[in-house]
């Protein structure tokens, strides 16, 4: 089994879990198959050699931010007949739009595809390795780093903030 | 070695499954009502755009656009918790997970 066989079938689950993700009707399922997605696209990365961002996708996405939304249905304790249901002209619509997106990204690519046929060698191989990131991280982009847990200091609290029970519901 | 010198398959394919994943998400935006699974489509779209910068990364052997995902990584994790939040809190006040309930906002 070559590398490309590998690569081709693991894209084509990709997009078919993530075509799960917008049909199956309950939320739960949905959470279940962007799991399932993260881990295809996962294994893409780990396929490009980028071994660090693999890792950080599966702890933080696939770990992380699905347990929270996994955390937050069960928390709500929706059953069936409160799914909000949709009108079949706005399925429509938006098929119609994002069929339209999807040809218009295709087309404009058409001249990197055609620099990219064939397999594609990779110049620097090791650009994603834990060392080579660490290095970039720690001194080209660590005002940013910085910031970003600032940021997320900012998220914590707001999340306090926003979800704690409050003594009178307003109507 | 030769192997693993290559990514896979070639850029062009790599390019289809994010811009696929990204209309995927898109669509889930504009059909779904229920909030959560809108979320979820969101964090879809960003992922197919992470998808891209680690593939033109790999495609130039240059490392700084797995930076750039990394932050964008930093910036989902935050933004689905406020997103999941104030989602909670909106299901308190109306009982409802409706993105319509968001038109009582409307004045």
């Amino acid at each position: 089994m070559s590398l490309q066989m590998i690569s081709v079938i693991l894209g084509s689950l990709t997009i078919a879990s993530g075509l799960m993700v917008v049909l199956s009707k309950h939320p739960i399922r949905s959470v279940i198959y962007l799991v399932i997605t993260f881990f295809f696209i996962s294994a893409m990365y780990i396929l490009m050699n980028a071994q660090f961002l693999a890792i950080v996708n599966m702890i933080v996405y696939a770990g992380a931010i699905m347990v929270l939304f996994l955390f937050v249905l069960m928390l709500l304790n929706l059953n069936k007949e409160m799914e909000p249901e949709t009108t079949r002209m706005s399925i429509i619509t938006a098929v119609i739009a994002g069929g339209t997106l999807f040809l218009v990204m295709i087309t404009a690519l058409r001249d990197t595809f055609q620099y990219g046929k064939g397999y594609v060698q990779v110049p620097v191989q090791d650009a994603g390795l834990v060392e080579k990131l660490g290095k970039l991280l720690f001194s080209k982009y660590l005002v940013p780093f910085e910031i970003s847990s600032i940021l997320f200091i900012a998220a914590m609290v707001g999340a306090v903030l926003l979800a704690k029970r409050e003594k009178q519901i307003i109507d | 070695m030769e192997q693993l010198n290559n990514i896979g398959a070639s850029l062009d394919f790599y390019i289809f499954v994010s811009i696929a994943l990204f209309s995927i998400g898109a669509i889930g935006v504009l059909t779904r009502k229920n909030m959560i699974v809108l979320l979820m489509c969101i964090e879809l779209m960003l992922n197919a755009v992470n998808l891209l910068l680690v593939t033109f990364s790999t495609f130039f052997g240059n490392g700084e656009a797995q930076i750039f995902v990394f932050f964008i990584i930093v910036v989902a994790a935050a933004e689905a918790t406020i997103g999941l939040s104030i989602l909670i809190m909106a299901y308190r006040n109306s009982k409802s997970i409706d993105i319509e309930m968001f038109n009582k906002l409307n004045g």
